[in-house]
């Protein structure tokens, strides 16, 4: 009988055989190709994001600035709907049949499995009657967000304002996601990282029917969010408030510094708008009501975007660097000689204190004269150059001619001419101090912002130095300072050049026959130059600053007050009711106050600004 | 050599994996069918709470087939094949339909499917007639006799219809091969599976010649059989009769190439063409005759090396995969316990089969190996069908992984199957040859 004992080895090698080709496979699946595990997530996972609360905006004595309130974002996921009834959705939502269509095309577009915006920012109250339906539209959910809030129609160009991400800028950053909410100016921008917190996620499973069947691996890849940190900011909500009422029915701005810290204690800029507009589901209407308003600008933040020429109070500026390069002393008499630049006023061979006081034109022709030409070199040409460096830089040291640091973006620099600039304009040589003299009493080339004028204020009142302004005093409740807001700035003017500075600005309001002596108060010895804008043939701005108390300044300002009158009628008055406002908490003079509140200047010029 | 009077040992190998497979099943049901209201093992309105049932009482029947004398298999053979005949006519009567075969016999709680009963039988069956033969496995008559036993249990499930169990019977082919069935049987069987498959993936296609000529699907084949034959001819001209052999080789293969075609359309259901047209990749439908597969792929896919973790599994617990505890139990394998895990249960499971085979060959009584044989055999196919649709190897035919899917019919029927095998081979010192 033959034996078929070696077939064993035939069928023990096709089972062996299976066997390795399942291994080879079950190794491939599973530890080689990778696109089944990213199906199994895809279906079985869903990855909640957790967001944080931003971070509140406190003012000066903790008084709230902004705060949150809870809102949600209507979302879909187009893969999850079902057919639903469209205009059931419409009035409860109170949009257009057709917007439901456009937009879950929109979010198709977008991605069948990621959640899209549908309805932004529906208010609490809103919410409550539509989540109640929500269970008859499969694929919607309410997703939880935070509104911003104003307690007072404030500040609303310091603050800024949030608003969704646009594309743009989700290509930059890669933190954010489609339907985040990012500071688009002001603090909010600046402080962006700090507010916004960090977000955190859930990881949930699902069954086959999409529901939801607790964390993923026992919350294991969980992460909390993190809410954003507080700001506390500078801003005197009172004051600033007050400054907006002041400036309500004119155009301009008012900029007042705390001197020994830099801080800002408001900010403001007219015509201002409503925060609250910029906020939840009418936004974007009200954004474009107002960027189209181009004669009167709200959205335009004239004390850190406007650029005026800075007119007679520059001759402090020119006087100080004058007094610290041995140019002048202040027993320095220089005749008013009128035949190249004009004067006013009768007074003919001023010393610097009296030259300050009666803005005399051809004193500080001549004091800048000294700076440019400062016969060091033969040719005039090179002389006015390597003079112009010199005082150039000095000017700069003033924080002039470059965007002062302030905490929050997009301020202008201003414009300090030097030789590159005349370069430029007239050529190599051509040029010398007699072509460039109308910088001499802030006519001229020269450019400034108004922050950059209360922080000359700021600088006066600390005789020589200054810190950089700014809007938040500490991140967080650690109240610690923030570091570059803590660094002296030193104008390098040395402190007793100050002296005749500060002497001529009591002059210039507390002297009979100052030019501001609406600037004046009874208690306080305010210090003050006032300046005037020409814009012929319309009427000029009105420009002041000052300081007050002379000695240990609390408050240092800047207020610009467009197509009004000379320095002295509107911009000293209201500086004036600020700094009163501020010191006291009160103001007293209400005829005074009446006057300014009472005056308007809106009328709209061929050339606004 | 041990003690005579008391037979030899039992194979202690073959019970401890038995129970390691056995336990490793009823961990993945637990796993595959937990939930977060769990209250107890033992809970009866859980799956896992009734696999442990099963598990005991299997453990109660693996004990009475291990008390039994050796003899009491091959004496009761026939009977009990005749009575698994009975049950599985009495099954098309009396039986409870559920989803669409006849294959249940439902007595309060439980429930039983003779089929199982009937694979224990029918390998008795074959066995007791394969060594009762004087000669080796030769004649007509014999040929037929060995083939009616195996088809006469495999055309009453047919009538079921239980086409998954039905196919488990062309796994005996392997004893039939071993006890000296030709080999070319083997070849042949994987010629035509070749063939068949060819035939349905160049079904719709064809090749462009030049002068706008054409060649169309089946006849590609033809071609290609036709090139073979003249090869085989120059090769082997010397050869006699060659070229009749391949005359008639030619006709047969060309014959069944064009049947291929009328079997698909017109024998197997629409569902099954689907299942294979998506195994063959010929189609390609994830959400509809590919779902399963998709699934459970997906499944085992993510396991990645060492697998999500016991109870972590997300496709499998939330019912992403079909029939997760029965026929796809394999994917929770896949996917808590990754590719380590896949590894250690298919080598569990080709040990098995090794030593089932290896014992069988040192078998005195013929019986007791032509048995052994058939018991891996079963074992094989479903562990080779079974695994291999999860992994989209094998088309989608319903039958369970020994010892791991859930179910009491199916675990007591391997059980019985492997208890006797165990018991046969504790007393083969005892056979007298
Ligand atoms: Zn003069």
């Amino acid at each position: 009988m033959k034996s078929y004992e070696n077939r064993m080895y035939v069928v023990l090698a096709i089972m062996f055989f299976i066997g390795l080709i399942y291994l080879m496979r079950l190794f491939f699946i599973q530890v080689v190709d990778n696109s089944y595990k990213s199906s199994a997530k895809n279906q079985a996972l869903r990855y909640v994001t957790e967001y944080p609360t931003r971070g509140l905006i406190y003012g000066r004595n903790g008084k709230l600035l902004v705060y949150n309130e809870a809102a949600y974002d209507l979302m879909v996921i187009p893969k999850r709907l079902q057919v639903f009834d469209t205009s059931a959705m419409a009035s409860i939502l109170g949009i257009e049949q057709d917007l439901i269509l456009e937009r879950l095309k929109d979010a198709s577009s977008y991605s069948r499995y990621k959640a899209s915006i549908f309805e932004k920012q529906i208010s609490a109250e809103d919410y409550a009657a539509i989540s109640e339906q929500l269970y008859k539209f499969p694929g919607f959910f309410g997703q939880k967000r935070t509104l911003r809030k104003y307690p007072r129609k404030a500040a609303a160009h310091a603050l800024g304002y949030i608003s969704e991400i646009s594309p743009f800028q989700l290509e930059q950053d890669d933190y954010y996601k489609k339907g985040d909410y990012i500071g688009i100016s002001g603090l909010e921008k600046f402080y962006e990282e700090q507010l916004r917190g960090s977000r955190g996620q859930k990881v949930l499973v699902v069954d086959v029917h999409n529901t939801v069947k607790g964390n993923y691996a026992g919350g294991k890849y969980d992460t909390a969010a993190v809410p954003g940190l507080n700001l506390h900011s500078s801003i005197d909500l009172e004051l600033q408030a007050y400054g907006e009422r002041l400036m309500q029915g004119k155009r301009g701005s008012i900029v007042a510094i705390e001197p020994s810290t830099g801080e800002i204690l408001c900010m403001v800029a007219s015509p201002g708008y409503d925060p609250n507009l910029l906020v939840g589901r009418d936004r974007s209407k009200n954004y474009r009501a107002l960027a189209a308003n181009d004669t009167l600008t709200p959205l335009f933040n004239r004390a850190i975007n406007a650029e005026y020429r800075p007119g007679s109070i520059f001759k402090i500026v020119q006087s100080l660097i004058a007094l610290q390069d041995g140019l002048i002393t202040a027993n320095t008499r220089i005749a008013c000689n009128r035949g190249i630049i004009g004067c006013h006023g009768s007074h003919s061979n001023d010393k610097l204190v009296e030259a300050i006081q009666h803005s005399c034109n051809p004193y500080f022709y001549e004091v800048y004269r000294r700076m440019i030409q400062r016969g060091e070199k033969k040719s005039i040409f090179q002389d006015s150059e390597s003079g112009i460096i010199k005082w150039r830089k000095s000017v700069q040291r003033f924080g002039f001619g470059r965007p002062i640091e302030i905490d929050i973006p997009g301020v202008l620099g201003g414009t300090v001419p030097g030789d590159a600039f005349y370069d430029r304009w007239y050529g190599d040589d051509r040029w010398a101090f007699s072509t460039i003299y109308s910088n001499s009493i802030g006519e001229g080339e020269l450019g400034v912002v108004p922050i950059q004028m209360a922080n000359l204020a700021a600088t006066i009142a600390n005789r020589g130095y200054y810190y950089l302004p700014h809007l938040v005093q500490s991140v967080g409740d650690s109240g610690r300072a923030l570091k570059p807001y803590t660094e002296k700035q030193q104008s390098g003017v040395d402190p007793q050049h100050f002296e005749p500075i500060v002497q001529a600005m009591s002059k210039v309001v507390n002297e009979t026959g100052g030019t501001a002596g609406r600037a004046r108060m009874d208690s306080i010895e305010v210090c003050g130059k006032t300046g005037t804008v020409q814009n012929d043939p319309w009427p000029d701005h009105s420009v002041f600053i000052a300081f007050a108390p002379r000695e240990n300044p609390k408050i240092a300002i800047a207020t610009y007050v467009e197509y009004s009158d000379f320095g002295g009628v509107w911009a000293a008055p209201i500086s004036s009711l600020m700094m009163e406002k501020y010191i006291y908490g009160k103001v007293v003079r209400k005829e005074k106050e009446q006057r300014v509140f009472d005056a308007q200047f809106l009328e709209i010029y061929d050339r606004p600004q | 050599m041990t003690d005579r009077s008391k037979g030899g040992s039992y194979d202690y190998t073959l019970i401890g994996v038995f129970a390691i497979l056995v336990m490793l099943g009823w961990l993945n049901i637990y796993a595959a069918t937990y939930s977060d209201d769990f209250s107890s093992i033992f809970d009866l309105s859980q799956l896992y709470g009734k696999q442990l049932l099963w598990i005991g009482t299997a453990t109660v029947i693996a004990f009475i087939c291990l008390q039994l004398d050796f003899r009491f298999f091959q004496t009761f053979s026939y009977p009990l094949f005749i009575f698994s005949l009975v049950l599985l006519a009495a099954v098309l009567v009396f039986g409870k339909e559920i989803k669409g075969a006849q294959s249940w016999f439902v007595m309060g709680p439980i429930s039983f499917q003779p089929s199982e009963l009937a694979k224990f039988g029918t390998a008795l069956a074959l066995s007791n007639y394969l060594s009762s033969l004087t000669k080796s496995f030769k004649g007509f008559r014999t040929r037929a006799i060995a083939f009616l036993i195996i088809l006469s249990p495999a055309l009453l499930i047919l009538l079921q219809p239980d086409t998954g169990s039905v196919l488990v019977y062309t796994a005996l082919i392997f004893v039939l091969y071993r006890e000296g069935l030709s080999g070319n049987v083997l070849l042949f069987g994987l010629l035509s599976a070749f063939l068949f498959i060819l035939s349905l993936l160049l079904r719709d296609s064809s090749i462009n010649l030049p002068f706008d000529f054409q060649i169309q699907g089946v006849y590609i084949i033809m071609l290609f059989v036709a090139i073979l034959a003249l090869l085989i001819f120059f090769l082997f001209r010397k050869v006699k009769q060659l070229p009749i052999v391949l005359g008639i080789a030619v006709i047969f293969v060309s014959g069944y190439v064009f049947s291929v075609d009328y079997i698909f359309e017109e024998v197997l259901s629409p569902h099954q063409q689907d299942r294979i047209n998506e195994l063959l990749g010929i189609t390609s439908d994830p959400t509809g005759a590919g779902y399963n597969v998709h699934q459970s792929k997906i499944a085992i896919g993510s396991g990645g090396w060492v697998g999500k973790g016991f109870l972590q599994g997300t496709q499998t617990k939330f019912d992403f995969v079909p029939e997760q505890s029965t026929d796809f139990i394999f994917c929770t394998v896949g996917e808590e316990w990754g590719f380590l895990g896949s590894l250690v249960v298919v080598v569990l499971f080709i040990f098995l089969l090794f030593r089932i085979i290896y014992l069988s060959e040192k078998q005195r009584s013929k019986f007791a190996r032509i048995y052994g044989y058939c018991v891996a055999s079963i074992f094989f196919f479903h562990f080779a069908i079974n695994i291999g649709m999860t992994i989209g190897l094998a088309p989608v035919i319903g039958i369970p992984l020994p010892f791991f899917s859930y179910g009491g019919s199916s675990l007591w029927g391997f059980t019985l199957l492997l208890f006797a095998f165990i018991k046969m081979d504790s007393d083969r010192i005892n056979v007298l040859r």
